[in-house]
């Protein structure tokens, strides 16, 4: 048998993408021999483009792009069942994970709306120290355009003391906030 | 005994009831919890959706706390809160350089020696199911529950592992020793939907339905939860689900700590069971009356079992049928005639069966050729007339798949 040769996938390309998306998510994709048991688990592969195998598939053929674009790492709910579940251990709900985040940094979001959850959730925590639920769900209507979004919870959740009036500030606020500095600093992982 | 507690956010706005209810079931074993002092926000999903790193300090933060407090192990109630400190504890064990990494990143000693446990944990490993059996003032006789596991106390596995991933039965073993019944169902760690039903709430409805639904179908009358996310989904968008799906739900659904607490002999007001969303009173209510029914039957069932044990000395195994002798005979004829009106006339059979006047007359089709398949739908139309129906729809989609292939 010949010596296999290690090219050095060019900065930028596909590859160099696709492996450094496996790196974040310490998994191999080429494990997955496309059973189709993680499809067949996902409890949102009905509204996707590409269900959980295809995503793979798509990365397994260098179409890294393509995947960044899908649907379906908007769709994904992080129920970490095609990862328990895979014979290969693919962990695809950590690559799911690599990827939203890819997409992020690129500026490839192609589902605002999820994004937008998570920047107002994590706006609340990086100024208070604390998540709030008020405050991210009338943020995340704001943002989104949806002004009378979730309406039918908010009256009864008052009615039921389920709503905190104004968000609690810890007292290491300005700890928490340093945290998201030096994070943003140092570059993720 | 004391430990460690991380209440949450959803402590003070959602999941109150989760709160008090987790505080009383602690007083109940006499053991205190310990609020982990000026503690931030886990990050949840957001963050490890955003940034590695950061969904790693965020908690990482706590840990370090606790730490200071000389504290070991951490009571995270909500299922969320548990996996992201889980996740920081476990990938820093035989990490140095992360360890360091996130040190640097949080700013304060962080040496990673703690314990985060679920509340499933804590009941079933630390208090013991034996000591909760011998708590039990109210049991919760007569009440059918689905104990719902979801994903965040089971998975990822490498995280978890103190229950199977795909067979959990903690939480049911602990609904036993309360006196409910715990039913068998398929939907146990499937997914509510987490934040879809906020951010695409088209997808989110449907998933939490689906729950619901298999819970409802296994006969259970009340879901049970360990997690304040779950019981946002499934108790408080109910209403609305039920509206966008076009059926009715009305399925109670109740904390784990909650029914501890109950079967304790705390009241219901004292644990907010009145602010759940889906009317939760009625059911617990009606649980006396349920248990009695239940206890009659026990008893109605025991002489006709002894005295069919009597008659047929190890006979009683193959038939397992509880049934006594006359009535199987009288269920043996209503199919008898069933199937002759079947034979006589499939289509009318067929049609109260199948809306769908196709679909009924494929059945009907079916059925006139069909010797078993009919016996079957004879059998079912008179013992369970729903499970009939759900036969007869699986029956006429096989029956279209052969003949588009043919
Ligand atoms: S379960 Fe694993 S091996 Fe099977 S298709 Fe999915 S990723 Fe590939
Ligand atoms: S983690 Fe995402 S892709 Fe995997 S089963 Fe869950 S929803 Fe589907």
């Amino acid at each position: 048998m010949k010596e296999a040769v290690t090219l050095i996938p060019m900065p930028g390309s596909a590859q160099a993408m696709i492996e450094q998306i496996e790196h974040e998510a310490h998994t191999n994709i080429k494990s997955c021999y496309q059973c189709g048991k993680c499809s067949a688990g996902c409890p949102v592969a009905f509204a996707m483009d590409y269900p959980p195998r295809q995503i793979i598939r798509l990365l397994q053929l260098d179409l890294v792009e393509e995947a960044l674009k899908a649907d379906s790492i908007w769709v994904c709910a992080s129920c970490e069942t095609c990862s328990a579940r895979c014979p290969r251990n693919v962990d695809i709900a950590s690559l799911m994970d690599a990827m939203r985040r890819k997409a992020l940094a690129e500026g490839k979001v192609t589902d605002k709306k999820v994004a937008a959850f998570n920047e107002g959730f994590l706006g609340g925590v990086k100024n208070f120290g604390r998540s709030f639920e008020a405050g991210i769900l009338l943020y995340h209507n704001l943002k989104t355009g949806q002004l009378f979004k979730d309406m039918e919870l908010g009256l009864p959740m008052m009615q039921r003391g389920k709503v905190e009036v104004l968000p609690h500030k810890i007292k290491g606020s300005a700890q928490v906030k340093a945290i998201f500095d030096r994070v943003d600093k140092m570059g993720g992982e | 005994m004391e430990i460690g507690y991380y209440p949450g956010c959803s402590g003070g706005g959602s999941g109150v009831e989760y709160k008090l209810s987790t505080l009383k079931t602690a007083e109940m074993f006499g053991i205190k919890l310990r609020e982990l002092e000026d503690w931030n926000c886990c990050g949840a999903t957001s963050a490890h959706n955003t940034n590695k790193l950061l969904s790693l300090a965020l908690p990482a933060r706590n840990l370090a706390i606790m730490e200071k407090m000389n504290l070991d192990t951490l009571l995270a109630p909500c299922a969320a809160c548990y996996n992201r400190h889980r996740a920081v504890e476990v990938e820093t064990k035989n990490d140095e350089a992360l360890r360091e990494k996130i040190q640097q990143a949080i700013d304060m000693e962080f040496s990673a020696r703690t314990t985060t446990i679920s509340i499933l944990e804590w009941l079933v490993r630390d208090v013991g199911i034996e000591a909760i059996q011998n708590k039990v003032e109210k049991p919760l006789k007569g009440m059918k529950a689905a104990c719902y596991y979801g994903c965040l106390l089971v998975r990822p596995t490498a995280h978890t592992g103190f229950d199977d991933p795909e067979q959990p039965n903690t939480m049911d073993q602990v609904m036993t020793a309360l006196g409910a019944q715990a039913v068998d169902w398929p939907y146990k760690t499937e997914c509510c939907g987490a934040a879809l039903a906020t951010s695409r709430p088209d997808i989110g409805s449907k998933i939490i339905y689906e729950v619901i639904r298999n819970a409802k179908d296994a006969g259970a009358e009340c879901i049970v939860t360990a997690c304040p996310l779950c019981m946002l989904n499934l108790d408080m968008r109910q209403a609305k689900v039920a509206k966008t799906m076009g059926v009715k739900l009305d399925m109670p659904i109740y904390y784990i700590t909650e029914m501890v607490a109950l079967a304790g002999g705390y009241t219901p007001n004292e644990i907010g069971v009145p602010r759940h969303f889906v009317e939760a009173m009625g059911y617990l209510n009606s649980l006396p009356e349920k248990a009695a029914a239940l206890a009659a039957e026990e008893e109605a069932q025991k002489p006709k079992k002894a005295a069919k044990a009597a008659v047929s000395p190890g006979a009683g195994q193959a038939d397992g049928a509880a049934e006594p002798a006359v009535d199987a005979e009288a269920v043996q004829k209503k199919i008898e005639a069933m199937l002759k009106g079947i034979q006589k006339s499939p289509d009318k059979i067929a049609a109260r069966l199948i809306e769908d006047p196709e679909r009924a007359k494929v059945l009907a089709e079916l059925m006139a050729h069909d010797e078993k398949k009919s016996l079957k739908i004879a059998e079912l139309m008179v013992t369970d007339k729903d499970k009939a129906t759900k036969v007869a729809d699986a029956f006429v989609t096989g029956e279209l798949k052969k003949r588009d292939k043919a």
